[in-house]
């Protein structure tokens, strides 16, 4: 155990962030755990311009969803609206329920795993978070996939090699 | 690689490379708790580092900034002289390493003789690089919260924007992301010290005024034979690199080269999707999907053995089978020498073409040749190709890359020959590079739907408002 933890502190290449698991982006196109919350961006249904941004905090379980325009969602009557069930459907499937539980401090059972039962177990109230700047994390997101390619070798990459997880 | 060769790889130890590594695992020690708050033991590592240097020509300098630091002073360029210190350890032990697998197969290397002019950058953006390096130095990783880690967010998008400040920019990005993950570092129970360690004294060295050296090399034509492709991942970037023997069309030796192709990505674009990121290189990526060969006209190879890839000089070659090409050309083609700045053990991914072996699968997969096991890193085969340990443990002949990495040396498969269910069965990491051939693969492709698609449609609507 100690020769294998020494290893594992000694090696260059030890993975510290598990790769995500692949899943549909069309209806929650952005979900991450930082900040202290499960954050992300739901596509409207009605409207393609439109997009809630929705949140969860870790431990205080408050919650919130508006537009990104900052208009409250319609769909909030001191539960959880259907992005917000949508959002914890998404990071479960992203992350794996067990990180997603261990993230914002909800005890599940091992049997009943799943994104309907995290939901169920939040214990939070409506509150008030910054959707400006969850949807300017979600925009700067995005503009990774403006960046060109290159050509030219990045030796720092090897630090960094790809791995087989999502299988 | 023949068991002789393995058994020549293998034995006793090299001399002075664990001291030297002990040197450097009293800095990544100081990394850990920060230089703010040394102490006495932490002090006499430093030190110790420092005099390792005496007799090179960093040594007066190092020993004034150990003792700088030692006294609490946490200057940025005491900083960069042991981390420069640092990384000439590992010099050093990457020299050894590579000289010893380089007698063991007999493979014959260039001699770095080029003296790179570095490369112009803008400073304004490295600075802030720069501070932020010596903010997380001064903090150590255990001090390191949401609000130090979220302070790098702007000089990261700011050096992303710059595309000659690609090789910092996703380091740095790289580096944030898993800092980010482990917040607040104070609770975890166990820190990559080495592995942090690495990628912060990288990025101080490369964020030096002058520290990023410009791409040197020189013209070459002629037909590439490519050995396989090697993937490298982080959340928000993807790089192919291509082993390959390039044939110069005006003769001479052949050439280990490599071609790096790299594109910016997002987490949730993994698994065979992150091809499709890379469509700005179709012939290259045909050759790969195809298993053919490439005609190359006039194109840049620097000294250090990586061709600047530029899709409209290939065009696609005949059919080549990588196994025929390791048999043939792999023992006699002239190995490039190893930049400076990239003497690191990590960088170490020789080609060899391994067969005859027995597979081993109690603790992971190992190959006996007979003169000794070879660990195979069934965690580098990557999630966009073929490649699975079943197959691996299936196999008969294997194309890989030789690594060292923790004390030990492993394998890294490029390509398997198997034999499954009693049929040949041939898989290699750049078949997919066309989309998925395996109709597993395909079916998950279709069920997750086409992430690459999906995003760009978000940024072009809500982007440029
Ligand atoms: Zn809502």
């Amino acid at each position: 155990m100690n020769a294998e933890r020494a290893a594992w502190e000694r090696s260059s290449v030890t993975r510290v962030v598990s790769p995500v698991q692949p899943r549909k982006l069309a209806k929650v196109p952005f979900v991450e755990l930082a900040d202290g919350r499960l954050q992300g961006v739901v596509s409207s249904g009605s409207d393609i311009e439109r997009v809630y941004v929705s949140s969860i905090g870790a431990g205080t379980h408050g919650f919130s969803c508006s537009t990104n325009n900052n208009r409250p969602c319609g769909g909030l009557h001191g539960s959880p609206c259907k992005h917000l069930r949508a959002l914890v459907d998404e990071a479960v499937l992203q992350y794996g329920v067990h990180r997603v539980a261990r993230y914002l401090r909800v005890d599940i059972d091992e049997d009943t795993a799943s994104g309907a039962a995290l939901v169920s177990r939040l214990n939070g109230s409506l509150a008030p978070t910054p959707a400006a700047m969850v949807f300017s994390r979600f925009l700067r997101h995005l503009a990774y996939l403006e960046l060109p390619p290159s050509a030219e070798p990045i030796a720092e990459l090897h630090w960094f090699p790809a791995t087989g997880a999502v299988r | 690689m023949l068991a002789v060769q393995l058994a020549e790889l293998l034995e006793g130890d090299a001399p002075g490379a664990a001291e030297a590594l002990d040197l450097v695992a009293g800095f990544d020690d100081a990394l850990v708790h920060g230089f703010a708050r040394l102490g006495e033991e932490r002090a006499l590592a430093l030190t110790a580092l420092a005099g390792a240097l005496a007799g090179t020509p960093l040594g007066p300098r190092a020993g004034e900034a150990a003792g700088k630091l030692a006294a609490g002073s946490v200057a940025e360029e005491h900083l960069t002289v042991l981390a420069g210190g640092r990384a000439a350890l590992l010099g050093a032990v990457h020299d050894d390493l590579l000289a010893r697998l380089d007698t063991a197969l007999g493979r014959t290397r260039e001699t770095w003789d080029a003296a790179p002019a570095p490369a112009p950058v803008p400073d304004n953006l490295l600075s802030g690089c720069r501070s932020w390096l010596h903010e997380l130095a001064i903090t150590g990783w255990r001090g390191v919260d949401h609000d130090l880690v979220s302070s790098a967010a702007q000089v990261i998008e700011a050096l992303l924007a710059e595309p000659a400040l690609r090789r910092p920019a996703v380091l740095l990005d790289g580096l944030a992301a898993e800092l980010r993950a482990s917040c607040p570092v104070a609770t975890m129970d166990r820190l990559p010290a080495r592995r942090w360690a690495d990628l912060w004294t990288r990025a101080l060295l490369l964020a030096r005024p002058g520290g990023l050296p410009a791409a040197s090399g020189r013209s070459v034509s002629g037909r590439l034979l490519i050995l396989g492709a090697d993937v490298h991942e982080h959340g928000t970037a993807v790089q192919i690199q291509v082993h390959g023997i390039l044939e110069p069309a005006r003769g001479g030796p052949a050439l280990l080269v490599r071609a790096g192709v790299a594109a910016a990505k997002v987490d949730t674009i993994v698994g065979p999707a992150v091809w499709r990121l890379l469509g700005a290189f179709p012939v290259l990526l045909g050759a790969l999907a195809e298993r053919r060969s490439l005609e190359i006209n006039d194109m840049l190879l620097l000294h250090g053995g990586d061709l600047v890839w530029h899709d409209g000089r290939a065009r696609p070659g005949e059919p080549a089978d990588p196994f025929a090409t390791a048999r043939v050309l792999l023992a006699g083609a002239l190995a490039p020498a190893a930049p400076p700045l990239d003497r690191h053990p990590v960088r170490i991914a020789e080609p060899v073409l391994v067969e005859g072996y027995k597979t081993v699968t109690d603790h992971g997969i190992t190959l006996d040749l007979g003169g000794g096991t070879l660990a195979v890193d069934v965690d580098r085969l990557p999630a966009c190709g073929p490649l699975t340990p079943e197959l691996v443990a299936a196999s008969t002949a294997c194309v890989g890359l030789v690594r060292w990495d923790a004390g030990r040396w492993l394998l890294q498969p490029l390509a398997v020959q198997a034999t499954v269910k009693r049929k040949p069965v041939e898989a290699h990491n750049g078949d997919w590079a066309l989309g998925p051939t395996d109709p597993k693969a395909v079916k998950a492709e279709a069920r997750a739907g086409d992430a690459v698609a999906v995003l760009r449609e978000r940024a072009g609507r809500l982007l440029r408002r």
